[in-house]
């Protein structure tokens, strides 16, 4: 074999190796979800299950009590669609004001924005608690939406960087063909932003999907829980070899994050390298 | 009216869901926040006015606290430069013209992708159980079983090998930053006779060190604030003996479960000051060590 052969051979072997090295865990969950419960440990060395069974599934499909698992996949649903409308609109809208309008104190609550960017959610959650409790809100959806709708500080700064690379010729041309200031927030660089408005779908639905520490403090009947708080009820019931059922569950909370990354790629991988956004 | 008046009410028209939801769910909690903090609070009763004792006793009679930070300190000061440190490693492995580049940038990114999520802690628990596959693969390496769930030390390196498992999305950044190094710089290097070493110390990491800051921050404030990885992982504990009681985990039990909401409040504060300071030094320290390209170098 000629050297450079060789030499790409050995950096396919490691880097390849090491890939996949990483990625075991992930195949030997999946793995074993299609074992049966209380082969799991006893044959956790080998990754094909014998024999392969789909039992795990059914079991942890049918959930706690009266709600199967179906119900938290709904639950969660909804509560990432509803945070999913509420960004998109606030988080355009208030990202066009900072990149585009001239108004006074603009560079003050633009540094704001940048601060609260930093600010630990653990310094704001007690008393937002206490807030929501106050308004009846606990043990609802609300806590969980409705701030969505005021806008979030990474999206926001996405989009007002993204916008800032649009040519303000365009906003000009449409002011003098008549355009009022929301015409062109609508009309003009609603369209081209897309992309940003892409990136910013994608991560809040990885974020509120993943989601537990909220869901955790603002929902606690079972009929309400997302998909997080589910697995999480698993473990706190796993007694003695219940595995299966819990692994099986944990596979399926993963296959809608996958399935959004593998079409969304390209937006992902981007929305990360340029803007530098937590995956 | 007047076109300024007008500006101005277009601008707050459009601004206005930040500015109002800032007010309501930002500025009024932090201030109520910093209020508790000062008081003996359980959610039932009205806040009782204590003055400083949360904050002394966070410092002088809570070892449990200290215990908290000092492994909070160990998890991040750990885990963010190892975390780090492979993602740089990776990317520069990355940064070639192979076909194969852009599977490997998937397969190394997908543990970023979904290392927050409680499936993932799920199966980091098992994997690191006493018959998984880590003592399995010790074992096969005729290294010792590890007690992982046994032992305060090996529960917390469980955990910071589960921060280190997703430096994908850092490795992309870096991947970027590589991109945009020019090719030439190299060229004249090894024209020059540089060494790997001097070319990666003298061109890489001045070129990349900005985005190194960037990263450096947002990681370590990230790291700074874990939750569930502690909270699955140790189902809510933080055991065995305190060994992954991180600190926005004896926070939240601190506050959601014995109702000390004045004592977690305080804890916040301190976390904010923590983070801030710890900021700060990382930008303070940034002159000795970021390089920008429009300053014309060093």
């Amino acid at each position: 074999m000629k050297p450079k052969h060789m030499k790409k051979l050995i950096y396919h072997v490691l880097v390849g190796g090491f890939a996949i090295l990483l990625l075991y865990p992930v195949f030997w969950l999946l793995m074993s979800s299609f074992k049966v419960s209380e082969q799991i440990f006893i044959t956790a060395d080998v990754l094909i299950p014998d024999p392969f069974v789909f039992g795990n599934y059914a079991q942890g499909w049918q959930g706690f009590g009266d709600y199967s698992f179906g119900v938290f996949i709904k639950n969660t649903a909804v509560f990432v669609l509803f945070v999913l409308i509420g960004h998109l609109i606030s988080c355009s809208l208030i990202a066009f004001g900072f990149a585009r309008l001239k108004f006074a104190g603009r560079n003050f609550w633009f540094a704001i924005m940048i601060m609260t960017l930093m600010l630990p959610y653990e310094v704001v959650m007690i008393p937002q608690y206490i807030i929501f409790a106050e308004l009846g809100w606990l043990n609802s959806l609300k806590p969980l939406v409705v701030p969505a709708y005021f806008g979030h500080p990474f999206f926001i700064f996405l989009l007002v960087q993204f916008i800032r690379t649009i040519p303000r010729e365009l906003d000009e041309a449409a002011i003098i063909d008549g355009c009022n200031t929301f015409s062109v927030y609508y009309r003009i660089i609603l369209p081209l932003i897309t992309p940003a408005l892409a990136t910013t779908a994608i991560f809040t639905f990885y974020w509120t999907w993943d989601n537990l520490l909220g869901p955790v403090l603002f929902l606690n009947s079972p009929s309400k829980y997302t998909v997080s708080m589910a697995l999480n009820m698993f473990l706190s019931n796993e007694t003695v070899s219940n595995w299966g059922a819990m692994f099986a569950m944990s596979i399926v909370s993963l296959v809608p994050v996958f399935i959004i990354f593998f079409i969304f790629q390209r937006y992902v991988v981007e929305g990360i390298s340029t803007s530098g956004l937590k995956g | 009216m007047n076109t300024h008046m007008k500006q101005n009410l277009w601008g707050y028209a459009f601004i206005g869901p930040f500015v109002i939801g800032f007010l309501a769910f930002t500025i009024i909690p932090i201030i109520s926040s910093l209020y508790f903090s000062f008081t003996s609070y359980d959610l039932f009763n009205p806040p009782r006015w204590i003055g400083l004792e949360n904050f002394e006793k966070m410092f002088t009679s809570d070892p449990r606290y200290l215990h908290s930070l000092r492994i909070t300190f160990i998890y991040v000061f750990v885990g963010v430069p190892l975390r780090l440190g492979f993602a740089l490693l990776v990317a520069m492995l990355l940064n070639t013209a192979s076909r194969a580049v852009g599977l490997y940038r998937t397969m190394y990114y997908l543990p970023s992708l979904i290392g927050g999520s409680v499936a993932v802690a799920i199966m980091w628990r098992n994997i690191f159980g006493d018959e998984g596959i880590v003592n399995l693969a010790l074992l096969s390496m005729g290294i010792d079983p590890i007690r992982w769930f046994g032992d305060p030390t090996a529960a917390l390196w469980m955990l910071i090998f589960l921060s280190v498992w997703q430096f994908g999305s850092s490795m992309l950044i870096f991947l970027a930053g590589l991109k945009s190094i020019p090719q030439s710089y190299y060229e004249a290097a090894s024209v020059d006779g540089a060494s790997f070493f001097q070319k990666f110390f003298n061109i890489t990491i001045p070129m990349l060190s900005p985005v190194i800051l960037f990263n450096a921050i947002m990681q370590t404030i990230a790291a700074f604030m874990t939750f569930v990885p502690a909270f699955i992982i140790s189902k809510g504990t933080g055991g065995p003996l305190d060994g992954t009681l991180l600190y926005s985990l004896y926070l939240f039990k601190q506050g959601f479960e014995f109702f000390h909401m004045g004592y977690a409040s305080a804890m916040a504060w301190v976390m904010l000051i923590i983070i801030a300071i710890l900021t700060s030094l990382i930008f303070l320290s940034s002159k000795y060590w970021v390089h920008y390209e429009s300053e014309g170098g060093k």
